[in-house]
């Protein structure tokens, strides 16, 4: 089902969290909203799904206008970061539970083939006896995302699915939910403020700041070319230094790169971890270390320029540095913004 | 070792052998005076005369119909504050509206008023020299020293009870479940029913019994509006007080022993509940991994 939201806005007292946003989602596709808090996502995610109203813009599935169509005969299936289970029910019950108000009556045979169905598919045959408290957050979670599968929805919804989860439950689920879905085709929407989740998960990210669409696009449009220093910041670590821009280049001490489209006057470099390089000689832009932090897949280190500016750039991990010592850095990439 | 592990245990606040022994006697010593004595000078003097007269007081037509006249209180105005009670903790707890903290301080206003002080407003608004005194009078329609009189203010005194217990409890649960059913296409009736009510059923049982309890032994309003009229407006705790000012202290003891029983009755009950209720919590304890 395709979805697309026209010029939506939504006002809670006097606080305005969704701006006029408008987005078309292609069937099938698996959309993030990806933003910090208070950007609005959550609460598009619950208009998509009928839980607020619009107070302005219009919603459509498909060619139906689903505006002020009710959440409960909207067709979608709600995923809640807390996952929402009736504690009182069982696994197999919560999953039921939509079969069983449905208006489509199904007999009980029917509907108890398809929770086994359900439960195979999100990978927890045999716990359909136990309750919600006695299964754990991983588990819980696929529970909710079972019982949102059942009522066979037209789209589906996710508020930030892997929250209140661990590191390492988190990018298994992830795996997996991607894996669900190209089982299933099913439209997705789902919110999180985790861009790595985002850009891991999604065919296409929707970047969110104050209730408006800053950016959008698969995650290597978004990565390889943000339009924004907020949309730079937010995908990742970035090092500012401050440049000057003069006829498409923008000049940091020693250093110069492409900055075709800036307008000249002061400007901002931001460059990745990754993209900073290290020498003992310049030219570059001189840095003394103030700290090497060890990880396990690289070497970090924490500088500061002659100007003042904080630096963080990775090394190879034999690569002998410490704090104290001085040397230039080089810019392997860098995007320019205007301030 | 235990006997190091309990020597090195840090002081606490209190911790001195003599304020431990004294804090303690004197708890157990008012329990006995205030509370334990009374009640057991209840048992003690209803059979004081011995088993017959006990017999006779109970079974008077008064005190039977005052018996039954406080069931009848409890059978109507319990159910109508149960259902207000739920109304209004749903309200409060899943809706936005203006004027929502508002309404959560009326609806505790008859816990801090004085039950005689609603009696006798009752007096001003139903009385004959009240607002709808002489219309209901012309219509003869007799809510004052009568039953629908004592039901009213039985109601007003047990209003917040139901409502009390739940607003807490549906405010921790917040609005996900009934969002989750909504969404899964469960109607708003079917929403309560399956998902609300299952979920808050303890507290609800438990509000059920306190209201009860106090529509049973509610004096102070009642005593206001009803008139005491022997054999007709006159509830248990009403007839009490009569028996007494008869001289007829071993009548009063065998009426008040009927209360005391449902007391009883209803502290068993209340204790059973709350150990249900804490064994569901335990067990469905919602360890919910919060969000870093």
């Amino acid at each position: 089902m395709k979805i697309h939201l026209e010029n939506v806005v939504k006002t809670f007292e006097s606080f305005q969290a969704v701006k006029g946003v408008s987005l078309d989602i292609e069937s099938g596709e698996l959309v993030a909203l990806l933003g910090p808090s208070g950007s609005g996502k959550t609460t598009i995610l619950r208009m998509v799904a009928g839980l607020e109203y619009a107070d302005g813009g219009a919603i459509y599935f498909g060619d139906q206008d689903a505006t002020d169509i009710p959440v409960r005969d909207r067709g979608v299936g709600f995923v809640f970061q807390h996952y929402a289970l009736f504690p009182h029910m069982t696994v197999a019950d919560n999953i039921a539970f939509g079969m069983k108000v449905s208006k489509v009556k199904r007999d009980k045979a029917a509907i108890d083939s398809r929770v086994t169905d359900l439960l195979r598919l999100v990978r927890l045959e045999g716990l359909g006896d136990r309750f919600p408290a006695q299964i754990s957050g991983g588990q819980r979670q696929r529970v909710a995302l079972a019982r949102a599968l059942a009522v066979d929805p037209k789209v589906l919804l996710l508020d930030e699915p892997f929250g209140a989860l661990d590191a390492n439950v988190r990018r298994d689920l992830r795996r997996w939910l991607r894996e669900i879905h190209s089982e299933l085709g099913i439209t997705t929407l789902f919110v999180t403020h985790d861009q790595e989740e985002a850009l891991d998960l999604a065919d296409r990210v929707v970047i969110l700041k104050d209730g408006q669409i800053v950016q959008q696009g698969t995650p290597e449009e978004v990565c390889r070319d943000p339009k924004s220093a907020f949309v730079m910041k937010f995908l990742g670590d970035a090092n500012v230094i401050a440049a000057d821009v003069r006829d498409g280049r923008a000049y940091a001490g020693e250093l110069s790169v492409e900055a075709a489209g800036v307008a000249d006057g002061r400007a901002e470099l931001y460059a990745r971890p990754s993209d900073i390089d290290w020498s003992e000689q310049g030219p570059g832009i001189a840095a003394e270390i103030t700290r090497v932090l060890d990880r396990a897949d690289g070497r970090r280190v924490l500088a500061t320029t002659g100007a003042g500016e904080a630096l963080e750039f990775d090394v190879e991990p034999e690569r002998v540095v410490k704090a104290g010592e001085t040397g230039f850095v080089t810019l392997r990439r860098a995007k320019v913004f205007g301030v | 070792m235990s006997n190091l592990s309990t020597r090195r245990k840090p002081p606490r606040v209190g911790d001195a052998p003599l304020f431990r022994r004294s804090l303690i006697g004197i708890v157990l010593v008012l329990v006995a005076f205030v509370i334990v004595a009374p009640l057991v000078i209840i048992g003690v003097e209803a059979f004081s005369k011995g088993w017959q007269l006990y017999r006779d007081t109970v079974i008077h037509p008064d005190t039977l119909h005052a018996v039954m006249l406080t069931v009848l209180a409890a059978l109507i105005a319990v159910p109508i504050n149960t259902i207000f009670g739920i109304a209004a903790a749903w309200a409060i707890t899943k809706f936005d509206f203006w004027g929502k903290r508002f309404l959560l301080v009326v609806i505790e206003i008859p816990f801090s008023v004085s039950p005689i002080v609603a009696g006798v407003a009752y007096l001003f608004v139903y009385g004959l020299q009240g607002l709808f005194g002489p219309w209901l009078d012309a219509h003869d329609i007799k809510i004052l020293f009568a039953v629908p009189g004592i039901i009213i203010a039985s109601m007003f005194v047990t209003a917040p009870f139901v409502a009390r217990e739940l607003i807490p409890l549906m405010q921790a649960q917040g609005r996900d479940l009934e969002e989750a059913s909504t969404s899964l296409g469960a109607s708003g009736w079917r929403t309560f029913f399956a998902v609300t009510l299952p979920n808050v059923k303890w507290a609800l049982l438990y509000g059920v019994i306190l209201c009860n309890a106090r529509v049973m032994g509610e004096f102070g309003a009642v005593s206001v509006v009803s008139g005491n009229i022997r054999g007709q407006t006159n509830t248990l705790p009403l007839h009490i007080e009569l028996l007494y000012h008869d001289y007829n202290a071993t009548g009063a003891f065998a009426a008040a022993s009927i209360l005391a029983l449902i007391a009883v009755f209803t502290i068993i009950a209340k204790v059973a509940l709350e150990r249900q209720g804490a064994g569901r919590v335990r067990k469905q304890a919602n360890p919910a991994e919060k969000t870093s």
